[in-house]
C-alpha cells in the first residue's frame, strides 16, 4: 500500500502550466529521488504532496495518520527572530532534551544545542532541519535539494546520514536532488520531471532512457562524459543492493 | 478608592495596552506586518465617523471597521496579491473617508485629537475592563495557539508538512490585533498606535535569544514605556501617547547602542 500519491495532478501559477498530469506514489521504506531541469516543477510537486500547494486538477492520497517530515530547500529565518536550535527542534510539537540531542547526533549536526539558527554555517543549518525532521518519527521523510549549498563531501556526508536514518527508522525518503551521481548509486527509484512525468523507474533503467537522456545530455558535453562516467559506477551500487535484496 | 485616581486609572490602562500590544508586535515584527497596524489604525477613524453618524458606542464602531480591515487584508494577502498598493490605497483612503465623514457629521464638533493622539486620562472603569478583559483574552489565546503561530511565522510550509493550518495562525493573529490596535487607540492614539506594537518588540531583540523571551522583554520594555510615559506627561504637562513613544524610542536606542557595544 502507498504511504503516499498524487493523482493526475495539474498546477497552473496564473498562465503557466507548471505540472501536467503528474502521477507518482511513494511505498514504505523505499528512496525516491525527484530529478529535472530548473522550473520542472520538482518542488512544486513535493509542495502538494505536504499539502501547502493545491493542485488545480487531480488528488493527493495519503495513508491514514501519515507522519511527514519535511525538510525545505531554503528556510529564512527573519533576523528579527531570536531563534536557538534547541528551541527550533521543539516545533511544532515540543521535545524532551534527550530526544532532541539524539536527532541532532543522528543527523549530524554535532554540539549546536545551545547556538542561534541564524549563526549556524549551511551545512549545519540543513543538518539540523534534518535532525528537526525526524523527531516526529515520520512515516516519511521529503528533502527539497537538501544538499544545496554544500561542497561535494559534504553532500556525500548528507546522503550518508540519510540512508542510516532509513536504515533506523524504516521511513521512506522522497528528494528533490541535482547530484546526479547520487541520485544514481543511492536512490531505488528515479522520477524524472518535466512538467510532466519524463520517465520513471530503477535508476539504471532511467538514465538509459531516451527521455532522460534528451533532458540531462544536451548542450553539454563535458559534463555528459563526467555524468556517463558517474553513472557507470553507480550502476553496479545499484545492481550490488538489487542482489542483496533478491537473497535477502 | 485607588481606581477613582484618574492617573491610576491611566497608568492601569497603558500597563494593559502594553502587555497586549509587546505579545502581538513581536509577531507583528517577526511577520513584517507594520504596515497591518497602520492600516486598522487608519481604518478606525472611519469607525468613528460611522459610530457618530449612527449614534452607535464609538469603542464598538472601531473594533467593528477594525475587525473587517483586517479581514479584508488577510483576504488580499492569502490570495497572494501584492498587497502594498492595495493596502496604501485601503489604509490612506479609509483615513481620508473617516476624516471626511466626521467633519459632515451633524451635532456638535468632535475632539479628533483624543482619536488621533490618544487621551488615557479620560479613561473610565468600563474602558480598564475591556482593556484588561481584552488583554486577558490576546494572552490566552497567543498562549494556546503558540506552537501554530511560531511554526507558521517561521515557514508556513513547515506549518503544513506538521498537519496545522498556517492562514488560522494567520487569521488568528489579524483578528486579535485589529482588537488591540482599536483598544489601545484610546491610549497612544491612531498615529502611534502601530509604534506601540512594534518598537518594544524591536528593543526586546536586543535581549533576547528565544522567541518567548523576546515576547516576555516586549511585553516589559511596554509596562516601562507606558509608565515612564505617564510620569514624562505629567512633569512635562505634554500629551501621554507621544510620550509614551518617546520612552519607548529611548528604550531602543539605548539597548541598541548598548548591544553594540557589546558585540564590539
Amino acid at each position: 500500500m502507498a504511504l503516499i500519491a498524487a493523482e493526475h495532478l495539474d498546477v497552473r501559477h496564473g498562465r503557466t502550466q507548471v505540472l501536467h498530469d503528474v502521477s507518482v506514489r511513494i511505498d514504505g521504506g523505499e528512496i525516491v529521488t525527484l530529478v529535472g531541469p530548473n522550473g520542472s516543477g520538482k518542488s512544486t510537486l513535493l509542495r502538494c504532496l505536504i499539502g501547502a500547494q493545491r493542485p488545480t486538477k487531480g488528488r493527493i492520497l495519503k495513508a491514514a495518520g501519515l507522519r511527514i517530515g519535511y525538510v525545505p530547500q531554503k528556510l529564512h529565518i527573519d533576523p528579527t527572530l531570536p531563534l536557538t536550535v534547541r528551541r527550533f527542534l521543539d516545533l511544532p510539537t515540543r521535545v524532551g532534551t534527550a530526544e532532541a540531542e539524539a536527532a541532532l547526533d543522528e543527523a549530524g549536526a554535532g554540539h549546536v544545542m545551545g547556538r542561534q539558527m541564524a549563526d549556524l554555517s549551511g551545512g549545519q543549518f540543513q543538518r539540523v532541519l534534518l535532525a528537526r525532521a525526524i523527531l516526529s518519527r515520520p512515516d516519511i521523510l521529503m528533502l527539497d535539494e537538501p544538499t544545496q549549498g554544500l561542497d561535494q563531501p559534504g553532500s556525500a556526508a548528507f546522503y550518508q546520514s540519510l540512508e542510516e536514518i532509513r536504515a533506523r527508522l524504516g521511513c521512506a525518503i522522497l528528494m528533490v536532488s541535482h547530484d546526479l551521481h547520487v541520485v544514481m548509486s543511492a536512490s531505488d527509484r528515479v522520477v524524472c520531471l518535466n512538467g510532466h512525468v519524463c520517465c520513471e523507474g530503477h535508476p539504471a533503467m532511467v538514465s538509459a532512457a531516451p527521455a532522460y537522456r534528451e533532458l540531462f545530455g544536451t548542450g553539454t558535453r563535458g559534463a555528459l562524459a563526467l555524468y556517463r562516467h558517474d553513472h557507470d559506477h553507480a550502476d553496479h551500487a545499484a545492481h550490488h543492493h538489487h542482489h542483496h535484496g533478491e537473497e535477502a | 478608592m485607588l481606581l477613582d485616581s484618574f492617573l491610576m486609572r491611566a497608568a492601569l490602562a497603558g500597563v494593559g495596552v502594553a502587555l497586549a500590544a509587546g505579545l502581538l508586535g513581536c509577531f507583528v515584527v517577526w511577520r513584517r506586518m507594520a504596515y497591518f497596524g497602520d492600516a486598522t489604525a487608519h481604518a478606525s477613524i472611519l469607525g468613528i465617523a460611522l459610530s457618530l453618524a449612527f449614534g452607535t458606542p464609538v469603542t464598538l464602531g472601531i473594533l467593528l471597521v477594525a475587525g473587517a480591515m483586517a479581514l479584508l487584508v488577510f483576504a488580499l494577502t492569502e490570495r497572494g496579491h501584492a498587497v502594498d498598493t492595495a493596502l496604501g490605497v485601503l489604509a490612506h483612503g479609509a483615513l481620508g473617508v473617516g476624516l471626511f465623514a466626521v467633519a459632515l457629521t451633524p451635532g456638535p464638533r468632535v475632539n479628533l485629537e483624543a482619536f488621533l493622539f490618544g487621551d488615557v486620562l479620560t479613561v473610565g472603569r468600563g474602558d480598564l475592563a475591556l482593556i484588561w478583559g481584552g488583554a486577558a483574552v490576546v494572552a490566552f489565546l497567543v498562549w494556546r495557539n503558540w506552537p501554530l503561530l511560531l511554526t507558521s511565522t517561521l515557514s508556513p510550509d513547515l506549518a503544513r508538512a506538521g498537519g496545522m493550518d498556517p492562514s488560522r495562525g494567520t487569521l488568528l493573529l489579524s483578528l486579535l490585533l485589529a482588537g488591540v490596535v482599536a483598544v489601545a487607540i484610546q491610549v497612544v492614539g491612531a498615529l502611534l498606535v502601530t509604534a506601540l506594537l512594534i518598537i518594544p518588540a524591536a528593543a526586546a531583540r536586543t535581549l533576547a535569544r528565544t522567541p518567548e523571551g523576546m515576547a516576555l522583554a516586549a511585553c516589559g520594555i511596554g509596562v516601562l514605556a507606558s509608565l515612564g510615559g505617564l510620569g514624562l506627561a505629567v512633569a512635562a504637562d505634554s500629551g501621554v501617547g507621544p510620550a509614551t513613544v518617546t520612552v519607548a524610542a529611548g528604550a531602543f536606542a539605548i539597548l541598541t547602542a548598548a548591544r553594540r557595544v557589546r558585540q564590539g
